[in-house]
């Protein structure tokens, strides 16, 4: 793990963390890799690092760098918002002088402009703010209280709100459940299918699947390949 | 369609549950769901239910989760059985 200078929206910079994985000798291509949100961060944190080591071990250096908000970031996530973060991407492959990207999951919504790549299993905002919301009413629910989707967005796009234990504020709210995974021709999407297996992010504790990182480690592996040799 | 939809939802459960080859398949209609076992906390069912919308194509409001629909096995497949042929 080290440090870079990550940009803030409103101009300057702030120290974040990074963990960086590189080939021995020259690398082929430099994949930024936009991490996963929320929960299925955590949970896919550790498939993630398992798909850098294969595709470092293939030539390819990887960077994983921590959304402002996350991890070890020191930002408040409730000060974040997805074009935060995206400033935040473009940030990241300008200074590792990205080649390419591949963002997993909800990652896809903070993808930077103008890189090629991969979306993993990309998902929608609205459908992530859904299943929090949903988590949210079921426990108010069992503590005796009665929420509602409608009423919880209202308020939080005035107050923000907290969601499976993350504070989001009220721009994020208002934002985040209207984004999608943005068309590019020079990105390309890898679906679950692919891997052989249900998406780790299904299940209830973080896990690995030796054979799904394989399967999405040769995805890019071979498609960069037949990039340099094109 | 009851067959399919059986099958389909002890795979969704199998996914969400994270749980071991075959645990899923042994599921009778009185295993019991919300409340004994322990991986199916509020996120895990919000997630449960996320996945039983997108494989079987039904929509579930919230108002129709409860602890009845949720208690066993058999109340869920049911739920969801009906859910299927309403649309």
């Amino acid at each position: 793990m080290t440090q870079w200078p990550c940009p803030l929206p409103g101009g300057g910079t702030v120290e974040e963390w990074v963990l960086t994985l590189r080939p021995e000798g020259a690398a082929k291509a430099c994949l930024l890799i936009v991490p996963a949100l929320f929960d299925e961060g955590n949970k896919l944190r550790r498939f993630t690092v398992e798909v850098m080591r294969r595709l470092a071990a293939s030539g390819i250096a990887c960077v994983l760098p921590d959304l402002p908000g996350f991890n070890e970031s020191i930002l408040p996530l409730e000060a974040q918002t997805p074009g935060d973060w995206q400033v935040a991407m473009e940030g990241a492959a300008r200074h590792f002088t990205a080649s390419h990207m591949l963002t997993i999951r909800g990652g896809a919504l903070a993808a930077p402009r103008g890189v090629p790549g991969w979306y993993y299993a990309p998902v929608a905002g609205a459908s992530q703010l859904r299943q929090m919301l949903r988590a949210r009413i079921l426990a108010a629910r069992e503590a005796g209280r009665s929420e509602t989707q409608d009423s919880l967005l209202e308020a939080g796009r005035v107050h923000g709100l907290e969601l499976a234990g993350y504070r989001l504020g009220a721009d994020f709210i208002a934002e985040f459940g209207g984004l999608v995974a943005r068309e590019d021709p020079a990105v390309q999407t890898i679906t679950q299918d692919g891997l052989g297996g249900p998406g780790l992010w299904l299940r209830p504790e973080p896990g690995e699947d030796a054979g799904q990182a394989d399967a999405l480690a040769a995805i890019i592996a071979v498609a960069l390949a037949q990039k340099e040799t094109a | 369609m009851q067959d399919d939809t059986d099958q389909l939802l002890r795979a969704i459960l199998r996914d969400v549950l994270g749980l071991k080859p075959g645990q899923a398949e042994a599921f009778t209609a009185q295993t019991g769901l919300f409340g004994h076992l322990p991986e199916l906390d509020s996120m895990a069912v919000a997630g449960l239910l996320t996945e039983i919308e997108d494989r079987l194509g039904i929509i579930v409001e919230d108002e129709d989760v409860d602890g009845d629909m949720l208690a066993d096995y058999g109340s869920l497949l049911n739920f969801v059985t009906e859910r299927r042929s309403a649309t």
